[in-house]
This record gives C-alpha cells, structure tokens and sequence, in this order.
C-alpha cells in the first residue's frame, strides 16, 4: 500500500485516505474575464502530462481535509516530497539531488 | 375521537455484538458538534465549552463527559456523553466560529476486547499499535467504505464514530473483523 506523508497530519498515512486534485501552481488569471478563449483554454485545460516528476494538489479527504501539494514521479509512482498549500514550489534539483543521496546510501 | 401518537426516536444500532476478543456495544445517545474556528477563537471557544480544544494533530482533550477531538488544522468533533447543549456553549463563547449539531447525524460504536486493533484493522488502514496510536489519540479516517473517527479512550478500548446511514455496514464489518480477531 502506498503512504503518503500529510504534513497537516504529520504523519505518513494509507493512499486510501487522500484523493488527487490535479495539477499544482497553475495560477488563476487576475483578469479572467478580459482574457481571449486560447489563453482561457490553456489555463483552464492544457497540461503537460509529464512522464517523471510532477507537482500535484493532493487532499486528504478521509483525514484532516486538507488540500497539500506533492512532488511525484507518474512512472514509479513515488512521493519525492509533500508541503502545505501556499508554501513555494520546492526547488526539483534538490528533490532530484536528495533522492541520488538516498539512492548512493543504500 | 383518535388517540394521541406520540413519536418515539428508534436508534440505528441496538443489539451488542462482536466476539469474546472484540465485544461490540452501541454507544449511548451523546451530543455532539462539528466545530471549525481559526486559533484566535480558541481560547474562548475552550473557556466555553470547558474544554481545551487541542491544536496538535491527531490529540484530543476530555474533561469529564466531554471530549474535544483534533479532526483537521481548525476542525474538531466535540461530544458530551451527558447530551449537554453543546451548541447553546459555543454559541456563548462570542467568537467567531462554525459549530453545526451532528448529534444525530453520527453513532458510535464502543469496540473493546484485546482484538480490538485486529478488529478495526479489517477495514482500516491506519497504524492502531500503542506507540503510534495512543490512548487519548483520534483520527479520521477510512472504515471498508466508510468514514469514521477513531478515539482510542482505553489500551483496548476504541470509540468508533460514524454516519447514521452507514453504521449497519460499519457494525456489519466490524462483527466480521471482531469474529477474525479470534483466530
């Protein structure tokens, strides 16, 4: 089973109790209603379906409710990192870097 | 002339169950409140409902019959056994906040027994072993299909909260569970 680390909960918890939400940082436009439909659409729709790393919104729905972000790789399906929403993107080199550390140790 | 009809309440669960390792009881009627309140209301909130409203995750507070419990960053459930008015307390605390009566909404199971954690373990997922889940520890979380609030009140004593409408499933699993525990 896969756990996920809330860090409202501080704690890792079972993939049962969280619901993805999609991408993370995608910024809402300030003037959404002056914006042409091609710029809508591609704030609205578009992403990028990467193959390896990805920043999410998570929500742990069955726990404390909160909606998070996490960083995880869409092949291996692991968890680099998770953080409260609000809090900046984490920089994906270090993620990476510390990940190769984790890797060399074992 | 018609006689008078006087409505009675029936409730969801009546009959005990379980096993010899995870005897089974429905809780009796309590009153309870979802509260959601930003830190700046929670002293008051606490001198109101004469109970500290816990900040750390996954703690709950208990004074007397009744009990605060962490649910979210700004979310408890608070119940009082003695069905106080929990509503009429909070709204005297004169903070802003939101406390919805879900006294009715949930019920309760009392599952105690030393196969307790094996019991509830049939259907959740979470770690129930002392170190990680102490007494006086709670948490949402993911029954089977269903939602509950675990509250560990004793080492094999758990007070399982859940929606009216799913308790006959909750209570169905967990007799399923109670009766594996014994093997």
């Amino acid at each position: 089973m896969l756990l996920i680390y809330c860090p409202y909960c501080e704690e890792e918890r079972s993939e049962l109790e969280f619901r993805g939400a999609g991408d993370a940082h995608i910024a809402r436009p300030e003037n959404i209603a002056d914006i042409t439909d091609e710029e809508f659409e591609e704030y609205f729709f578009l992403r990028q379906n990467p193959k390896g790393l990805i920043f999410e919104r998570w929500r742990h729905i069955h726990g404390c409710g909160r909606f998070f972000n996490a960083a995880r790789d869409t092949v291996s399906d692991r968890f680099y990192t998770t953080y409260k929403a609000g809090e900046p993107k984490p920089d994906i080199s270090d993620i990476l870097q510390s990940e190769q550390n984790k890797g060399a140790a074992k | 002339m018609a006689d008078q009809v006087t409505a009675s309440r029936k409730a969801a669960l009546t009959a005990r169950g379980g096993s010899a390792e995870a005897i089974l009881t429905p809780a009796p009627a309590a009153t309870r409140i979802s509260l959601r309140a930003g830190a700046d209301a929670l002293p008051a909130l606490s001198a109101a409902l004469g109970v500290t409203l816990p900040t750390r995750p996954k703690t709950s507070a208990s004074s007397g019959q009744r009990h605060a419990l962490w649910i979210g960053p700004d979310e408890w459930l608070v119940f009082d056994e003695g069905e106080a008015d929990l509503m009429a307390a909070a709204a005297s605390s004169g903070t802003l906040h939101s406390a919805v009566d879900i006294s009715h909404r949930n019920v309760a199971v009392i599952v105690s027994g030393p196969g307790v954690d094996v019991a509830i373990n049939s259907g959740c997922p979470q770690d129930l072993s002392l170190p990680i889940f102490p007494v006086g520890a709670c948490s949402r979380t993911i029954f089977g299909k269903a939602e509950i609030i675990l509250f560990r009140t004793a080492e094999d004593q758990f007070r399982v909260e859940c929606w009216r409408s799913f308790s006959p499933f909750v209570f169905g699993l967990l007799s399923e569970g109670a009766a594996d525990a014994g093997h």
